[in-house]
């Protein structure tokens, strides 16, 4: 098997607030495989923009690392000193977020923000590094090139503006890029673009791509792993058509229900009953026990491991085997 | 994919220096006036020596002493024969320079001190915003007269003392701001490339202060301008025989009932100075600040 770009063991991201320690991720383990696109699903609040930012190693203050290792290519990440994880931040990691329209500095040209990235980790001169600009924008499609490179933010669409954050995340050739909801503010044409982009890059700049969303859809287009995450933790996990095909989770199965679908002509959405819990009072037992219409006692009062069903397809659920 | 946006709208987010003095000079007609008139006196302070054929501290008439206005004196001459329009004109230098130099000194370090503050919070933020705290709790024209008293007088003095006053409120309204810069996604997006602290406080957060910045320096400059003014007036600030408009409304003021000229004149200097940097400071407030757009 080849090696992994990826392991993240038994992470554990907390906040310590006045009010007491928030679990905002718990016990969570994946491995991310060489050219592969890894999904993370959940609601809002369910941790998986901390398990991104815990990999960045950008949690910011009172949150912190409380346990676990990352693993990137045989390097140990939360060993790492500030100074020398701002080295690999953008050389070897990088990031895209949500809001193209916020992710650009307002008052700075694109070309040179991505070349910022550029003279950071690379020693060449201004004059190549805005060459090497111009070729990743014309990668990733920007059209016109040279005429970009000096637009300001405000001048370009939000399908473009995120098509160069992708080219700055993308320009030093990281091993791994995170998406944190890359197309969750872009509309339907421009995000198939996206993601088709994305598996691109992934093909020939040999990328390993975590994508993070609340859109089955999207993770279903692209990814080959999923994680469900529920409250800090990973619920369930599998290859993305054994997991689309028969999910078993109860909270999976939520999730798959209230996808909206023209083909089966519901009378109306299915939904599931409840919110995500407070994380501030994690208690012993399933965490999704209070909106599982099979709870049972023993959902109450043991917390349930992850087991697995078949090959790469794990379950934390007491009930997996009955429901 | 190209968003359709109207040319105003352009415009508004357009910062650069000739689509805001465009704007200024079609929104806000007083403030473009203002931003003239400030022009023009800096010029004159400048070409004092070309526009007046007398001396500013040398004794030119003493038997024409406290002689009221006329062809040969605009202004009329002071106690000892000195013609008042020049020294207007050479106050002005002073004036203008102790409105400028000490608002530039206080506002760097004010940014400086703000932005480190903001950004790297904890025991930074503490140490930084009680000291601002403690200076912001004198009266600042006590403690500008107190630092003068104890420094002396002389000009650097004066940038000095007025520096020192000012900082703590810039760099109150600087870190406010950078508190809000930080949070931003481009900051975020900058660290998740590997930008260090020093590189994004420069770099990303400082241009985008700029705007305020600039609206505090045109705020700043007339309190500086009126507290030389207060300091020679109290004989702390500018000695003779310089001339400071502050000094001569002190010298004058025997005479107000006499020869009120020589009162008058630079008192509706420091007015017309004061009001045209307040025009304008409120004009480009209204122009940069995107809150207060199109309203």
């Amino acid at each position: 098997m080849e090696k992994a770009t990826l392991q993240v063991k038994n992470l554990s991201t907390s906040f310590f607030t006045e009010r007491g320690e928030i679990k905002a991720v718990n016990d969570v383990s994946f491995t991310v495989p060489r050219r592969s696109i890894v999904g993370i699903v959940g609601e809002s609040g369910c941790g998986k923009s901390m398990t991104a930012r815990s990999i960045m190693g950008l949690v910011k203050y009172p949150g912190r690392i409380v346990a676990g290792s990352i693993d990137l290519e045989g390097k140990e990440l939360t060993a790492l000193s500030p100074r020398d994880m701002s080295v690999v931040r953008g050389e070897e990691i990088s990031m895209i977020f949500q809001e193209p329209m916020t992710s650009l500095n307002p008052v700075m040209k694109v070309g040179h923000q991505v070349r910022e990235a550029v003279l950071l980790h690379r020693k060449v001169s201004r004059k190549e590094a805005k060459n090497k600009v111009l070729r990743i924008f014309e990668e990733v499609g920007i059209s016109e090139p040279e005429k970009r490179y000096n637009s300001y933010p405000h001048e370009l669409s939000g399908g473009l503006r995120q098509r160069v954050m992708i080219a700055m995340a993308m320009v030093c050739r990281p091993k791994l890029l995170i998406a944190d909801e890359p197309t969750t503010a872009l509309d339907v044409t421009v995000e198939a673009q996206i993601l088709e982009l994305m598996k691109k890059l992934r093909d020939e700049v040999d990328t390993s791509i975590i994508l993070i969303s609340h859109n089955l859809g999207v993770i279903a287009e692209v990814c080959d792993y999923v994680h469900v995450m529920y409250a800090g933790r990973i619920v369930e996990s599998g290859e993305t058509f054994e997991l689309f095909d028969n999910p078993r989770h109860p909270y999976t199965k939520g999730l798959m229900s209230a996808v909206n679908s023209l083909a089966l002509r519901q009378p109306s959405l299915e939904t599931i009953p409840g919110t995500v819990p407070n994380l501030l009072d994690v208690k012993e037992g399933c965490s999704f026990a209070p909106r599982c219409r099979h709870c049972n006692q023993r959902c109450i009062t043991e917390t349930p491991a992850l087991s697995e069903l078949s090959a790469g397809h794990n379950v934390r659920c007491h009930l997996v085997r009955e429901v | 994919m190209e968003p359709i946006k109207t040319r105003e709208e352009k415009e508004l987010r357009d910062n650069s220096f000739r689509a805001v003095c465009r704007r200024l000079f079609r929104e806000n007609k007083p403030a473009a006036f203002s931003a003239i008139l400030i022009c023009l006196m800096i010029l004159a302070a400048i070409l004092a020596p070309v526009i007046t054929p007398y001396s500013y501290e040398e004794i030119i008439d003493p038997l024409n002493r406290l002689a009221a206005p006329s062809l040969q004196h605009p202004l009329g001459t002071d106690e000892i024969g000195r013609d008042v329009l020049t020294r207007l004109l050479y106050g002005a230098r002073i004036s203008l320079l102790v409105g400028i130099v000490p608002t530039l000194i206080s506002m760097a370090a004010g940014a400086a001190l703000g932005i480190l503050a903001g950004y790297m919070g904890g025991k930074v933020d503490t140490v930084i915003m009680r000291l601002a705290d403690v200076m912001l709790a004198f009266p600042s024209m006590l403690l500008a007269m107190v630092i003068m008293y104890t420094l002396g007088d002389g000009i650097i003095n004066i940038f000095l003392a007025l520096a020192l006053v000012n900082w703590a409120s810039v760099a109150r309204i600087v870190r406010a701001e950078t508190l809000k810069l930080r949070e931003t996604e481009y900051v975020e997006a900058a660290r998740s490339i590997g930008v260090g602290s020093l590189k994004i406080m420069c770099r990303h957060i400082l241009p985008n202060c700029l705007p305020s910045l600039i609206v505090l320096f045109t705020l700043n400059i007339p309190s500086a301008i009126l507290s030389e003014s207060s300091l020679s007036f109290l004989g702390l600030g500018i000695q003779k025989p310089m001339a400071s408009w502050g000094l001569m409304v002190n010298t004058g003021r025997q005479y107000l009932y006499t020869n009120p000229w020589l009162s008058l004149a630079p008192s509706l200097a420091i007015m017309v100075v004061v009001l045209a940097f307040n025009f304008l400071g409120d004009g480009l407030r209204d122009i940069l600040d995107p809150h207060l757009k199109k309203q």
